[in-house]
Protein backbone atom coordinates (compact mmCIF):
# COMPACT_ATOMS: atom_id res chain seq x y z
CA UNK A 1 0.00 0.00 0.00
CA UNK A 2 1.63 3.50 -0.79
CA UNK A 3 1.67 6.36 1.34
CA UNK A 4 -1.28 8.66 1.68
CA UNK A 5 -1.77 12.03 -0.26
CA UNK A 6 -2.40 15.00 1.43
CA UNK A 7 -4.80 17.23 -0.14
CA UNK A 8 -5.73 20.37 0.63
CA UNK A 9 -9.53 20.94 -0.21
CA UNK A 10 -11.32 22.50 -2.53
CA UNK A 11 -8.18 24.05 -4.31
CA UNK A 12 -6.62 20.84 -5.15
CA UNK A 13 -9.47 19.11 -5.83
CA UNK A 14 -8.04 18.83 -9.03
CA UNK A 15 -5.30 16.47 -7.28
CA UNK A 16 -8.40 13.88 -6.38
CA UNK A 17 -8.82 13.63 -9.90
CA UNK A 18 -5.32 12.24 -10.79
CA UNK A 19 -5.41 10.06 -8.44
CA UNK A 20 -6.39 6.21 -9.00
CA UNK A 21 -8.83 4.52 -7.10
CA UNK A 22 -7.50 2.44 -3.88
CA UNK A 23 -5.37 5.44 -3.33
CA UNK A 24 -5.44 6.99 0.35
CA UNK A 25 -6.09 10.55 1.19
CA UNK A 26 -5.77 12.72 4.22
CA UNK A 27 -8.05 15.71 3.12
CA UNK A 28 -7.19 18.94 4.74
CA UNK A 29 -9.68 22.48 4.35
CA UNK A 30 -12.94 22.61 3.74
CA UNK A 31 -15.83 19.96 3.07
CA UNK A 32 -19.81 20.36 3.01
CA UNK A 33 -22.09 17.40 4.92
CA UNK A 34 -25.37 16.26 3.16
CA UNK A 35 -27.16 13.63 3.60
CA UNK A 36 -30.75 12.44 2.13
CA UNK A 37 -32.96 15.32 2.80
CA UNK A 38 -30.24 18.12 1.90
CA UNK A 39 -30.09 16.25 -1.53
CA UNK A 40 -33.59 16.30 -1.74
CA UNK A 41 -33.51 20.41 -1.43
CA UNK A 42 -30.19 20.61 -3.71
CA UNK A 43 -31.84 18.98 -6.73
CA UNK A 44 -34.69 20.72 -6.43
CA UNK A 45 -32.79 24.54 -6.11
CA UNK A 46 -30.45 23.19 -8.81
CA UNK A 47 -33.47 21.75 -11.14
CA UNK A 48 -35.34 25.46 -10.45
CA UNK A 49 -32.33 27.34 -10.90
CA UNK A 50 -29.72 25.85 -13.22
CA UNK A 51 -27.23 25.76 -10.36
CA UNK A 52 -25.78 24.63 -6.73
CA UNK A 53 -26.60 26.44 -4.07
CA UNK A 54 -24.59 27.97 -1.62
CA UNK A 55 -21.50 28.51 -3.78
CA UNK A 56 -20.74 24.92 -3.52
CA UNK A 57 -19.11 24.37 -7.24
CA UNK A 58 -15.62 22.90 -6.51
CA UNK A 59 -16.62 21.78 -3.19
CA UNK A 60 -16.72 18.35 -1.40
CA UNK A 61 -19.44 16.98 0.07
CA UNK A 62 -19.56 14.38 2.67
CA UNK A 63 -22.60 12.04 3.10
CA UNK A 64 -22.78 12.32 6.56
CA UNK A 65 -25.22 13.19 9.99
CA UNK A 66 -22.83 13.88 12.70
CA UNK A 67 -23.98 13.96 16.42
CA UNK A 68 -24.28 17.28 18.72
CA UNK A 69 -20.88 19.13 19.72
CA UNK A 70 -19.53 17.11 22.77
CA UNK A 71 -16.02 17.06 24.68
CA UNK A 72 -14.59 20.39 23.21
CA UNK A 73 -15.68 19.14 19.67
CA UNK A 74 -17.14 20.28 17.03
CA UNK A 75 -19.12 16.86 16.49
CA UNK A 76 -19.06 13.92 19.17
CA UNK A 77 -19.21 11.29 16.57
CA UNK A 78 -18.77 11.84 12.87
CA UNK A 79 -18.50 9.46 9.28
CA UNK A 80 -19.92 8.46 6.49
CA UNK A 81 -23.35 7.13 5.73
CA UNK A 82 -24.14 4.86 2.98
CA UNK A 83 -23.77 6.23 -0.34
CA UNK A 84 -25.83 4.81 -3.05
CA UNK A 85 -28.62 6.49 -1.04
CA UNK A 86 -27.36 10.24 -2.91
CA UNK A 87 -27.25 8.15 -6.10
CA UNK A 88 -30.54 9.69 -7.32
CA UNK A 89 -28.99 12.95 -7.36
CA UNK A 90 -25.02 12.54 -7.43
CA UNK A 91 -24.83 12.54 -11.44
CA UNK A 92 -26.72 15.92 -11.19
CA UNK A 93 -24.79 17.25 -9.08
CA UNK A 94 -21.94 16.45 -10.19
CA UNK A 95 -22.40 18.01 -13.77
CA UNK A 96 -23.30 20.99 -11.74
CA UNK A 97 -19.39 21.45 -10.31
CA UNK A 98 -18.93 19.28 -6.84
CA UNK A 99 -15.96 17.95 -7.23
CA UNK A 100 -15.65 14.88 -4.79
CA UNK A 101 -18.01 12.63 -2.48
CA UNK A 102 -17.43 10.75 0.58
CA UNK A 103 -19.62 8.19 1.91
CA UNK A 104 -19.46 4.59 2.12
CA UNK A 105 -20.68 1.75 0.26
CA UNK A 106 -21.10 1.39 -4.33
CA UNK A 107 -22.35 3.74 -6.51
CA UNK A 108 -24.69 3.11 -9.36
CA UNK A 109 -23.35 2.67 -12.87
CA UNK A 110 -24.72 6.25 -13.63
CA UNK A 111 -22.59 7.81 -10.60
CA UNK A 112 -19.17 6.50 -12.00
CA UNK A 113 -20.32 7.17 -15.71
CA UNK A 114 -20.90 11.36 -13.96
CA UNK A 115 -17.17 11.05 -12.33
CA UNK A 116 -16.03 10.15 -15.80
CA UNK A 117 -17.56 12.64 -17.49
CA UNK A 118 -16.92 15.42 -14.43
CA UNK A 119 -13.36 14.43 -14.61
CA UNK A 120 -15.11 14.05 -10.50
CA UNK A 121 -14.36 11.17 -7.73
CA UNK A 122 -16.18 9.75 -4.83
CA UNK A 123 -13.74 8.57 -1.30
CA UNK A 124 -14.90 5.91 0.59
CA UNK A 125 -14.19 6.37 4.07
CA UNK A 126 -14.21 3.89 6.70
CA UNK A 127 -17.46 3.43 8.72
CA UNK A 128 -17.91 2.67 12.24
CA UNK A 129 -15.16 4.73 13.43
CA UNK A 130 -16.76 7.53 14.18
CA UNK A 131 -15.08 8.80 17.25
CA UNK A 132 -11.93 8.87 15.51
CA UNK A 133 -12.98 10.89 12.56
CA UNK A 134 -14.70 13.82 14.37
CA UNK A 135 -10.94 14.25 16.15
CA UNK A 136 -9.63 15.43 12.58
CA UNK A 137 -12.91 17.91 12.54
CA UNK A 138 -11.60 21.27 13.89
CA UNK A 139 -14.75 23.63 13.11
CA UNK A 140 -18.44 23.22 12.25
CA UNK A 141 -20.91 25.80 10.98
CA UNK A 142 -24.15 25.43 9.93
CA UNK A 143 -25.31 27.15 6.44
CA UNK A 144 -28.57 26.18 5.98
CA UNK A 145 -31.61 23.94 6.27
CA UNK A 146 -31.33 23.37 10.46
CA UNK A 147 -34.61 22.65 10.49
CA UNK A 148 -33.12 19.20 9.42
CA UNK A 149 -31.51 18.91 12.61
CA UNK A 150 -28.39 16.27 11.90
CA UNK A 151 -28.94 16.35 8.33
CA UNK A 152 -28.31 20.20 8.10
CA UNK A 153 -25.70 22.03 5.92
CA UNK A 154 -22.59 22.78 7.59
CA UNK A 155 -19.49 23.92 6.18
CA UNK A 156 -16.80 21.51 8.00
CA UNK A 157 -12.76 22.58 8.43
CA UNK A 158 -11.03 19.16 8.35
CA UNK A 159 -7.46 18.23 9.09
CA UNK A 160 -6.17 15.04 7.87
CA UNK A 161 -9.38 13.10 7.31
CA UNK A 162 -8.36 10.17 6.01
CA UNK A 163 -10.26 8.55 3.05
CA UNK A 164 -9.68 6.14 -0.21
CA UNK A 165 -10.43 7.10 -3.84
CA UNK A 166 -13.04 4.12 -4.33
CA UNK A 167 -14.40 5.49 -7.96
CA UNK A 168 -11.91 7.73 -9.82
CA UNK A 169 -12.02 10.10 -12.62
CA UNK A 170 -11.91 7.26 -15.00
CA UNK A 171 -14.59 5.63 -13.56
CA UNK A 172 -12.87 3.18 -11.63
CA UNK A 173 -14.00 0.96 -8.24
CA UNK A 174 -12.20 0.00 -5.27
CA UNK A 175 -14.79 -1.96 -4.06
CA UNK A 176 -14.91 -3.85 -7.60
CA UNK A 177 -11.21 -4.46 -7.66
CA UNK A 178 -11.45 -5.78 -3.80
CA UNK A 179 -14.51 -8.13 -4.89
CA UNK A 180 -12.91 -8.82 -8.13
CA UNK A 181 -9.52 -9.98 -6.23
CA UNK B 1 -48.18 -13.23 45.35
CA UNK B 2 -44.54 -12.35 43.41
CA UNK B 3 -43.87 -8.72 43.26
CA UNK B 4 -44.16 -7.26 39.35
CA UNK B 5 -41.39 -6.59 37.03
CA UNK B 6 -41.84 -2.54 36.82
CA UNK B 7 -41.98 0.42 33.96
CA UNK B 8 -39.34 2.33 36.81
CA UNK B 9 -37.05 -0.58 36.02
CA UNK B 10 -37.48 -0.69 32.59
CA UNK B 11 -37.02 3.05 31.81
CA UNK B 12 -33.57 2.94 34.33
CA UNK B 13 -32.13 0.24 32.27
CA UNK B 14 -32.94 1.57 29.01
CA UNK B 15 -31.20 4.67 30.17
CA UNK B 16 -28.35 3.10 31.17
CA UNK B 17 -28.02 0.80 28.20
CA UNK B 18 -28.26 3.48 25.69
CA UNK B 19 -26.01 5.88 27.83
CA UNK B 20 -23.25 2.73 27.84
CA UNK B 21 -24.00 0.67 24.62
CA UNK B 22 -23.19 4.56 22.35
CA UNK B 23 -20.25 4.55 23.51
CA UNK B 24 -18.71 1.15 24.95
CA UNK B 25 -18.02 -1.26 22.37
CA UNK B 26 -19.23 -4.57 23.33
CA UNK B 27 -16.30 -6.64 25.33
CA UNK B 28 -16.47 -9.81 23.28
CA UNK B 29 -16.87 -7.30 19.52
CA UNK B 30 -13.40 -5.81 20.97
CA UNK B 31 -12.26 -8.74 21.29
CA UNK B 32 -12.87 -10.16 18.15
CA UNK B 33 -11.45 -7.61 16.31
CA UNK B 34 -8.53 -7.41 18.43
CA UNK B 35 -7.73 -10.78 17.58
CA UNK B 36 -8.08 -10.13 14.10
CA UNK B 37 -5.78 -6.93 14.05
CA UNK B 38 -3.20 -9.04 15.33
CA UNK B 39 -3.55 -11.65 12.86
CA UNK B 40 -3.47 -9.00 9.84
CA UNK B 41 -0.63 -7.78 11.17
CA UNK B 42 1.31 -10.56 11.66
CA UNK B 43 0.49 -11.51 7.36
CA UNK B 44 2.25 -9.48 4.85
CA UNK B 45 0.21 -8.67 2.63
CA UNK B 46 -2.76 -7.49 5.00
CA UNK B 47 -1.48 -4.10 5.48
CA UNK B 48 -5.20 -2.34 4.18
CA UNK B 49 -6.76 -4.67 6.58
CA UNK B 50 -4.88 -4.07 9.60
CA UNK B 51 -5.12 -0.62 9.33
CA UNK B 52 -8.93 -0.40 9.42
CA UNK B 53 -9.13 -2.77 12.15
CA UNK B 54 -6.26 -0.97 13.68
CA UNK B 55 -8.85 2.60 13.44
CA UNK B 56 -11.50 0.53 14.99
CA UNK B 57 -9.46 -0.36 18.07
CA UNK B 58 -8.73 2.86 18.70
CA UNK B 59 -12.33 4.39 17.69
CA UNK B 60 -13.33 2.04 20.54
CA UNK B 61 -10.77 3.62 22.98
CA UNK B 62 -11.59 7.14 21.51
CA UNK B 63 -15.13 6.65 22.46
CA UNK B 64 -15.21 5.47 25.82
CA UNK B 65 -12.51 7.93 27.16
CA UNK B 66 -14.11 11.02 25.65
CA UNK B 67 -17.73 9.34 26.38
CA UNK B 68 -18.57 10.16 22.13
CA UNK B 69 -20.04 8.19 20.48
CA UNK B 70 -18.69 5.06 18.88
CA UNK B 71 -20.34 5.78 15.93
CA UNK B 72 -22.32 8.95 14.37
CA UNK B 73 -25.29 6.87 13.34
CA UNK B 74 -26.65 6.21 17.13
CA UNK B 75 -29.15 3.94 15.82
CA UNK B 76 -33.11 3.48 16.67
CA UNK B 77 -33.83 2.26 19.67
CA UNK B 78 -35.34 -1.38 19.94
CA UNK B 79 -36.18 -2.71 23.68
CA UNK B 80 -36.79 -6.74 24.45
CA UNK B 81 -38.48 -7.85 27.70
CA UNK B 82 -38.04 -11.51 28.04
CA UNK B 83 -40.04 -12.50 30.98
CA UNK B 84 -40.12 -16.44 31.83
CA UNK B 85 -42.90 -18.09 32.68
CA UNK B 86 -42.99 -17.00 37.13
CA UNK B 87 -42.48 -13.10 36.13
CA UNK B 88 -45.43 -10.62 36.44
CA UNK B 89 -45.02 -7.99 33.91
CA UNK B 90 -47.93 -5.09 34.11
CA UNK B 91 -49.65 -4.04 30.90
CA UNK B 92 -47.60 -0.31 31.13
CA UNK B 93 -44.65 -2.21 31.59
CA UNK B 94 -42.88 0.38 28.38
CA UNK B 95 -44.66 3.61 29.86
CA UNK B 96 -41.35 4.78 30.72
CA UNK B 97 -39.60 4.38 28.08
CA UNK B 98 -39.67 6.77 25.10
CA UNK B 99 -39.12 9.37 27.91
CA UNK B 100 -35.74 7.67 29.08
CA UNK B 101 -34.83 7.37 25.35
CA UNK B 102 -35.44 11.07 25.12
CA UNK B 103 -33.22 11.69 28.36
CA UNK B 104 -30.48 9.32 27.26
CA UNK B 105 -30.35 10.97 23.57
CA UNK B 106 -30.40 14.26 24.93
CA UNK B 107 -27.88 14.01 27.69
CA UNK B 108 -25.29 11.65 25.74
CA UNK B 109 -25.13 14.24 22.76
CA UNK B 110 -26.46 11.34 20.61
CA UNK B 111 -28.30 11.30 16.92
CA UNK B 112 -31.44 12.32 16.74
CA UNK B 113 -32.85 9.91 13.91
CA UNK B 114 -36.45 9.19 14.26
CA UNK B 115 -38.79 10.85 11.79
CA UNK B 116 -42.90 10.99 12.47
CA UNK B 117 -44.34 8.53 9.79
CA UNK B 118 -41.83 6.48 7.44
CA UNK B 119 -44.33 7.95 4.08
CA UNK B 120 -46.72 10.87 5.06
CA UNK B 121 -44.38 12.80 7.40
CA UNK B 122 -40.23 12.72 8.10
CA UNK B 123 -40.07 15.41 10.02
CA UNK B 124 -37.27 14.40 12.71
CA UNK B 125 -39.08 13.73 16.04
CA UNK B 126 -36.38 15.35 17.94
CA UNK B 127 -35.80 13.48 20.29
CA UNK B 128 -35.21 9.82 19.12
CA UNK B 129 -38.48 8.23 20.23
CA UNK B 130 -40.35 6.33 19.51
CA UNK B 131 -38.65 3.23 20.75
CA UNK B 132 -39.96 -0.40 19.24
CA UNK B 133 -40.46 -2.89 22.14
CA UNK B 134 -41.67 -6.00 22.64
CA UNK B 135 -42.35 -8.56 25.17
CA UNK B 136 -40.99 -12.21 24.77
CA UNK B 137 -42.42 -15.21 26.83
CA UNK B 138 -39.77 -17.56 27.62
CA UNK B 139 -39.50 -21.18 29.10
CA UNK B 140 -37.29 -19.63 31.37
CA UNK B 141 -37.63 -17.93 34.66
CA UNK B 142 -36.60 -14.24 35.56
CA UNK B 143 -36.95 -11.24 33.52
CA UNK B 144 -34.71 -9.79 31.34
CA UNK B 145 -34.26 -6.91 29.24
CA UNK B 146 -32.31 -6.25 26.05
CA UNK B 147 -32.11 -2.73 24.58
CA UNK B 148 -30.49 -2.18 20.99
CA UNK B 149 -29.31 0.66 18.82
CA UNK B 150 -29.72 -0.09 15.33
CA UNK B 151 -27.97 1.93 13.11
CA UNK B 152 -29.51 2.64 9.58
CA UNK B 153 -26.97 1.21 7.65
CA UNK B 154 -26.52 -2.09 8.77
CA UNK B 155 -30.17 -2.52 8.81
CA UNK B 156 -31.23 -1.21 5.20
CA UNK B 157 -28.48 -3.91 4.56
CA UNK B 158 -30.46 -6.80 5.81
CA UNK B 159 -32.86 -8.80 3.92
CA UNK B 160 -35.90 -11.16 4.42
CA UNK B 161 -36.57 -14.04 1.41
CA UNK B 162 -39.56 -16.50 2.07
CA UNK B 163 -37.70 -19.70 0.00
CA UNK B 164 -39.09 -23.13 -0.91
CA UNK B 165 -38.46 -25.89 1.17
CA UNK B 166 -36.86 -27.50 -1.17
CA UNK B 167 -33.81 -24.97 -1.89
CA UNK B 168 -32.87 -26.75 1.80
CA UNK B 169 -29.44 -25.50 3.35
CA UNK B 170 -28.00 -24.52 0.13
CA UNK B 171 -30.69 -21.94 -0.31
CA UNK B 172 -30.22 -20.55 3.12
CA UNK B 173 -26.62 -20.26 2.29
CA UNK B 174 -27.21 -18.16 -0.57
CA UNK B 175 -29.26 -15.76 0.79
CA UNK B 176 -26.76 -15.04 3.38
CA UNK B 177 -24.18 -15.29 0.65
CA UNK B 178 -25.96 -12.83 -1.32
CA UNK B 179 -26.65 -10.58 1.18
CA UNK B 180 -22.93 -9.88 1.80
CA UNK B 181 -21.58 -9.82 -1.21
CA UNK B 182 -24.15 -6.79 -2.27
CA UNK B 183 -24.52 -4.89 0.89
CA UNK B 184 -21.52 -5.58 3.09
CA UNK B 185 -19.94 -1.95 1.78
CA UNK B 186 -23.05 -0.15 3.09
CA UNK B 187 -23.24 -2.07 6.56
CA UNK B 188 -19.67 -1.71 8.21
CA UNK B 189 -17.77 -4.68 7.80
CA UNK B 190 -16.32 -6.59 10.52
CA UNK B 191 -19.97 -7.48 10.62
CA UNK B 192 -22.02 -9.75 12.95
CA UNK B 193 -24.76 -11.67 10.89
CA UNK B 194 -28.05 -12.67 12.12
CA UNK B 195 -29.44 -15.09 10.76
CA UNK B 196 -33.10 -16.33 10.97
CA UNK B 197 -34.53 -19.34 9.44
CA UNK B 198 -38.35 -20.40 10.39
CA UNK B 199 -41.30 -19.32 11.59
CA UNK B 200 -43.38 -17.30 9.59
CA UNK B 201 -42.70 -13.74 7.48
CA UNK B 202 -42.68 -11.69 10.19
CA UNK B 203 -41.22 -13.67 13.18
CA UNK B 204 -38.38 -14.55 11.31
CA UNK B 205 -37.05 -10.88 10.92
CA UNK B 206 -37.33 -11.13 14.90
CA UNK B 207 -35.04 -14.35 15.09
CA UNK B 208 -32.48 -12.62 13.04
CA UNK B 209 -32.20 -9.48 15.05
CA UNK B 210 -32.47 -11.40 18.33
CA UNK B 211 -29.47 -13.43 17.00
CA UNK B 212 -27.17 -10.33 17.32
CA UNK B 213 -27.20 -10.06 20.96
CA UNK B 214 -25.42 -13.62 21.38
CA UNK B 215 -22.00 -12.90 22.23
CA UNK B 216 -19.32 -13.45 19.55
CA UNK B 217 -17.62 -16.59 20.81
CA UNK B 218 -20.49 -18.17 22.54
CA UNK B 219 -21.69 -21.85 21.58
CA UNK B 220 -24.63 -21.94 18.83
CA UNK B 221 -28.33 -23.30 19.87
CA UNK B 222 -26.77 -26.82 18.67
CA UNK B 223 -24.09 -28.46 17.44
CA UNK B 224 -25.91 -28.61 14.13
CA UNK B 225 -26.54 -24.71 14.20
CA UNK B 226 -22.76 -24.37 15.09
CA UNK B 227 -21.57 -26.45 12.01
CA UNK B 228 -23.62 -24.40 10.20
CA UNK B 229 -22.59 -20.69 11.06
CA UNK B 230 -19.48 -21.78 10.68
CA UNK B 231 -20.10 -23.03 7.08
CA UNK B 232 -20.91 -19.55 6.65
CA UNK B 233 -18.54 -17.35 8.49
CA UNK B 234 -16.33 -19.74 6.16
CA UNK B 235 -18.13 -18.64 3.25
CA UNK B 236 -18.73 -14.59 4.24
CA UNK B 237 -14.60 -14.61 4.96
CA UNK B 238 -13.28 -16.09 1.79
CA UNK B 239 -14.81 -13.41 0.08
CA UNK B 240 -12.28 -11.13 0.34
CA UNK B 241 -14.26 -8.39 1.43
CA UNK B 242 -12.74 -7.82 4.30
CA UNK B 243 -13.17 -4.44 7.09
CA UNK B 244 -14.79 -1.63 5.51
CA UNK B 245 -15.05 -3.45 2.06
CA UNK B 246 -11.44 -2.51 1.47
CA UNK B 247 -10.16 -5.96 1.31
CA UNK B 248 -8.97 -9.25 3.83
CA UNK B 249 -10.63 -11.63 5.52
CA UNK B 250 -12.09 -10.72 8.11
CA UNK B 251 -15.95 -9.84 6.61
CA UNK B 252 -17.83 -11.07 9.28
CA UNK B 253 -16.53 -11.63 13.03
CA UNK B 254 -19.66 -14.53 13.42
CA UNK B 255 -22.93 -15.42 11.94
CA UNK B 256 -25.74 -16.11 15.11
CA UNK B 257 -28.69 -18.43 13.73
CA UNK B 258 -31.61 -19.10 15.03
CA UNK B 259 -34.13 -21.36 14.00
CA UNK B 260 -37.65 -22.20 14.33
CA UNK B 261 -40.52 -24.25 13.48
CA UNK B 262 -42.51 -23.33 10.29
CA UNK B 263 -45.49 -24.70 8.16
CA UNK B 264 -45.08 -27.66 5.60
CA UNK B 265 -44.99 -24.88 2.58
CA UNK B 266 -42.53 -22.27 4.35
CA UNK B 267 -38.60 -21.44 4.67
CA UNK B 268 -38.57 -17.71 5.96
CA UNK B 269 -34.97 -16.49 5.91
CA UNK B 270 -34.03 -13.36 7.52
CA UNK B 271 -30.82 -11.84 7.27
CA UNK B 272 -29.90 -9.14 10.21
CA UNK B 273 -26.77 -7.52 9.56
CA UNK B 274 -24.69 -5.87 12.71
CA UNK B 275 -22.11 -3.78 12.04
CA UNK B 276 -18.92 -3.11 13.72
CA UNK B 277 -19.97 -1.13 16.56
CA UNK B 278 -22.65 -3.59 17.22
CA UNK B 279 -24.44 -1.90 20.16
CA UNK B 280 -26.39 -3.99 22.87
CA UNK B 281 -26.73 -3.91 26.33
CA UNK B 282 -28.48 -6.59 28.54
CA UNK B 283 -29.98 -6.20 32.33
CA UNK B 284 -31.41 -8.74 34.60
CA UNK B 285 -34.53 -7.16 36.17
CA UNK B 286 -35.90 -10.46 38.15
CA UNK B 287 -33.27 -13.18 39.01
CA UNK B 288 -34.20 -16.63 38.69
CA UNK B 289 -35.39 -17.34 42.26
CA UNK B 290 -38.18 -14.63 41.12
CA UNK B 291 -36.42 -11.56 43.05
CA UNK B 292 -37.02 -8.66 41.59
CA UNK B 293 -33.77 -6.58 41.87
CA UNK B 294 -33.47 -2.85 43.31
CA UNK B 295 -31.61 -1.78 40.31
CA UNK B 296 -31.41 -3.75 36.97
CA UNK B 297 -28.19 -5.51 36.76
CA UNK B 298 -26.06 -5.33 33.77
CA UNK B 299 -25.61 -8.86 32.08
CA UNK B 300 -22.01 -9.90 31.14
CA UNK B 301 -22.68 -12.88 29.26
CA UNK B 302 -25.17 -11.95 26.72
CA UNK B 303 -25.30 -9.10 24.46
CA UNK B 304 -23.76 -6.18 26.03
CA UNK B 305 -20.61 -7.61 28.39
CA UNK B 306 -18.41 -5.67 29.14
Amino acid sequence: MSEAVAVRLPEEASVLSSLEAGTKVLLTGTIYTMRDAGHARCLEYLRRTGALPFGLEGQTLFYAGPTPARAGRPFGAIGPTTASRMDFAAPELYRAGIAATIGKGKRSAAVRQACKECNATYLACVGGIAALLAERITDARCIAWEDLGTEALYQVSVEGLPAFIETDSHGQSLYRQVESA
Amino acid sequence: MAECVSAHAVAQAVYEGIRVGAVCLRADCAQAIESAWMRAMSEDDSEREALVLDDIRQNAAIAQNADVPLCQDTGSVWVCLEAGADALIPADIFSGVDEAVAQAYEQGGLRMSMVRDALFDRTNTGDNTPAFCEVRLTQGRGAKLHVMLKGGGSDNASRLVMLAPGEGREGVARVVLEAVREKAANACPPLVVGVGVGGTFDKVAGLSKRALLRPVGSPAESARAAAFEEELLDAINATGIGPAALGGTCTALAVHLLTAPCHIAALPVAVNMGCCAMRTASFILMDEEGHVLDEPLPCTQEGGAR
